[in-house]
């Protein structure tokens, strides 16, 4: 089966509710690097993901896939974790069931990713009893049983304390470590330079800059994003 | 899914068939049913032929009409002229008589139209008019009430102009408007049968009786398999022939309430 | 009124076998009709919860307001239909358990479907973002978050036997009340008030009362017991 990478996404536009927010955005997103989407409150970063990941549909534009059967080959992990009421483990391999993975896998898989996670302690306790941090590890677990191409994050650990965060931030580097692209959004900037290799900055609904993360930091080349890490880092 | 519901309509309709052990469906009234004369008669007929009888016991209206849907293979009623209506429009083979019991008129005991202990019924029902005492109706199309409204007419009142608050049109069955008189302390036309099985009488009791014009006249008839042909003409016939035989007639004078014989059996011949 | 009361309930002891049978009979139709409504509604209602079509708002009203379907309209409507005279007559249903089964099927679908459509529909909101992305839309994910929400849906089909076992209009026209075969509780307590019986009735009311409450608490313990096990 061939890539489904690199995705382009074509004068993509979205508007609900007579407002437009996102305006003919047009990108083209590589596998290998790790990208993050920065923005303020309201710059459309989680609309333009749901658009890329196919939660959304554009008004206009559109967007594309290289290969066959994306819609397999993707994993998105949202804010806040939803899960079934079921054991951690039934959770992901109730994941694998979807994605049509036959049944004699599912068993190794999900055990593989409930590990690599550090969640094979408390597998069988239902899910929703976990803590948040310890949810989030087992929505990436989720996803890391599907080994996609490519893996959405919403601000991931915007809910959790620092120690929970970390967690995740390790698991993230293991997706890119096995080499599924990574684009995430995040508040933190800290978090941005630690995860990212690539910056894309979205100022109401355009694409402001887009520049490899040497480059965005310490000194971001556009006005908009220049005034949003001052924002965030009122002594910079 | 659609497997799923295949199946049960299947076994519902398996069940359904295999619970014809040989019965047949008698449409009959509620007071006949009220009176408890089918379980004293029907078990004798069953012994006797293997058939059992299901009765559906409806308003005499909602019964013949049963009879001409097809959905009754007997029906068994009380109202002569309705049910030489029947046979004539073809959905009855022919008409039996089978017995007679007779109405009485209830009323309270302190008989506000002084008609107590009278034999007159025309006369009653004048005075009844007179004192707009309260009186309840069936109103509901049955036997009895067309046989109450027979006796207006003879009393030569036209009782949709005449009626007033005083006449209570229930639109129900013996038993119910029975409740409601008694309820209401008012007169009311009511077969025999079931007044003596009448638990709930209030200040009710028996004003008026023995009047000629107050005798109630059972037919039954076999629905004409012509117009349906899957009635079950012979065991119908069965039962029909039965109840008008010197044995049925018998089995019918012998049931009796509190020592008191309700249904007299007249079949001709 | 007591005293009503308790020589009903006097009467209701020595009525043995028949009374037994009574409800029996009164437990296997209601029981059924719920089993049925709940195997056609639970799904019927998650599929409009979650579905998106024209005129699904005007759907959502019409399935809230058959709730509140009369039984002695449903009644009429299924006689007509079995009667012989009708489309249906060749089945031979007519004043059957099965005619009643179907009658009561018929009024108490509308109430599971609409309430579970109401819960899957609360309960998507939470669910569908993650559910699509994972790939299960459409029918997969209606019926994971039936099936992920079971336990609230047991009031939904708590409120159809309480609707089925309460109503006498329906099974009297289809059943026919008649003795022995199609008889059953609410029917009994019909005849006996209209033949003027009234302590026996209100017995029998009592027992009915009494099963109602019982299967009520059953249910409620094994939901318990279950949930327990999954939280």
């Amino acid at each position: 089966m061939s890539a489904i990478l690199p995705l382009r996404v074509e004068e993509v536009s979205f508007s609900a509710g007579g407002r437009a927010i996102i305006e003919r955005v047009s990108l083209e997103l590589e596998a290998g690097l790790s990208t993050i989407i920065l923005g303020a409150n309201g710059a459309g970063k989680s609309v333009l993901m749901r658009l890329m990941h196919g939660l959304l549909q554009p008004t206009s534009g559109r967007v594309a896939w290289s290969g066959e059967g994306a819609r397999r080959r993707q994993a998105m992990v949202f804010q806040r974790p939803v899960m079934l009421r079921r054991s951690a483990y039934a959770n992901v391999v109730y994941a694998l069931e979807v994605a049509g993975v036959p049944a004699a896998e599912r068993k190794r898989l999900a055990t593989a990713a409930l590990e690599e996670v550090g969640l094979r302690q408390v597998a069988q306790r239902p899910a929703r009893v976990l803590s948040g941090g310890e949810q989030q590890r087992l929505a990436l677990a989720r996803a890391w049983a599907l080994h996609p191409e490519i893996l959405f994050l919403d601000e991931p650990t915007a809910n959790l304390d620092p120690g929970a965060t970390r967690e995740i931030e390790t698991i993230i580097k293991a997706f890119d470590a096995a080499g599924t692209k990574i684009v995430m959004s995040t508040h933190s900037l800290g978090q941005a330079r630690r995860l990212g290799d690539e910056v894309i900055f979205l100022h109401q609904g355009r694409v402001a800059e887009r520049s490899p993360i040497g480059r965005f930091f310490p000194q971001p080349a556009s006005p908009e994003a220049a005034a949003f890490v001052k924002g965030e880092l009122p002594w910079a | 899914m659609g497997m799923i519901l295949r199946v049960l309509l299947a076994s519902l309709v398996c069940a359904s068939a295999q619970a014809q052990t040989r019965f047949i469906t008698v449409a009959s009234t509620t007071s006949t049913e009220q009176s408890g004369l089918f379980k004293h008669l029907l078990p004798m007929f069953e012994q006797k032929t293997g058939i059992q009888v299901r009765v559906v016991a409806l308003g005499t209206g909602q019964a013949l009409d049963m009879g001409k849907r097809g959905d009754a293979d007997v029906v068994f009623v009380h109202a002569k002229a309705l049910e030489e209506k029947f046979v004539a429009e073809g959905f009855g083979v022919k008409r039996f008589e089978v017995m007679y019991n007779d109405f009485v008129l209830v009323g309270p005991r302190s008989d506000p139209a002084k008609v107590g202990g009278s034999k007159d019924i025309v006369a009653a029902l004048q005075r009844i008019k007179a004192a707009q005492a309260s009186f309840a109706s069936r109103g509901d199309k049955s036997g009895t009430h067309f046989a109450e409204l027979q006796l207006w007419k003879m009393a030569g009142i036209d009782i949709d102009k005449a009626k007033g608050p005083w006449y209570r049109d229930t639109g129900s069955g013996m038993g119910p408007t029975l409740n409601t008189a008694a309820g209401m302390n008012a007169y009311a036309l009511a077969d025999r049968g079931t007044w003596l099985s009448f638990k709930n009488r209030g200040e009710l009791v028996i004003s008026v009786e023995g009047d000629q014009r107050l005798f109630n006249q059972y037919g039954v008839i076999l629905v004409n398999s012509a117009k349906h042909p899957h009635v079950k003409k012979d065991m119908g016939q069965a039962f029909v022939d039965w109840i008008v035989s010197p044995e049925g007639q018998a089995a019918i004078a012998a049931y009796k309430i509190g020592g008191e014989q309700l249904f007299f059996p007249n079949a001709k011949g | 009124m007591l005293d009503a009361v308790l020589s009903g309930l006097r009467l209701v002891a020595t009525l043995d076998l028949r009374l037994w049978e009574i409800v029996g009979l009164s437990l296997a139709v209601s029981l059924s009709a719920v089993a049925l409504a709940t195997l056609l509604g639970l799904p019927l209602g998650a599929a409009i919860a979650v579905a998106r079509f024209p005129g699904r708002q005007a759907v959502i009203v019409v399935l809230n307001a058959l709730m509140g379907l009369p039984p002695v309209v449903v009644g009429l409507f299924i006689y007509l239909l079995l009667s012989r005279a009708g489309p249906l007559g060749e089945l031979g249903l007519l004043f059957t358990p099965q005619a009643m089964v179907i009658a009561q099927t018929v009024l108490v679908l509308p109430i599971i479907a609409a309430l579970a459509r109401q819960s899957v529909e609360d309960a998507w909101r939470e669910y569908e973002e993650q559910l699509r992305s994972l790939g299960a839309d459409g029918w997969g994910g209606a019926l994971t978050v039936l099936w992920d929400i079971r336990f609230s849906l047991l009031t939904a089909v708590l409120a159809g036997l309480g609707r089925a076992s309460a109503e006498v209009g329906a099974v009297m026209i289809v059943g026919g009340n008649i003795d022995g075969v199609t008889r059953v509780m609410t029917t009994t307590i019909a005849l006996e008030t209209s033949k003027g019986d009234l302590p026996l009735a209100l017995g029998l009311g009592i027992v009915l009362i009494a099963i109602v409450l019982a299967l009520n608490a059953a249910a409620h313990m094994i939901k318990e017991a279950a949930q327990q096990r999954v939280r």
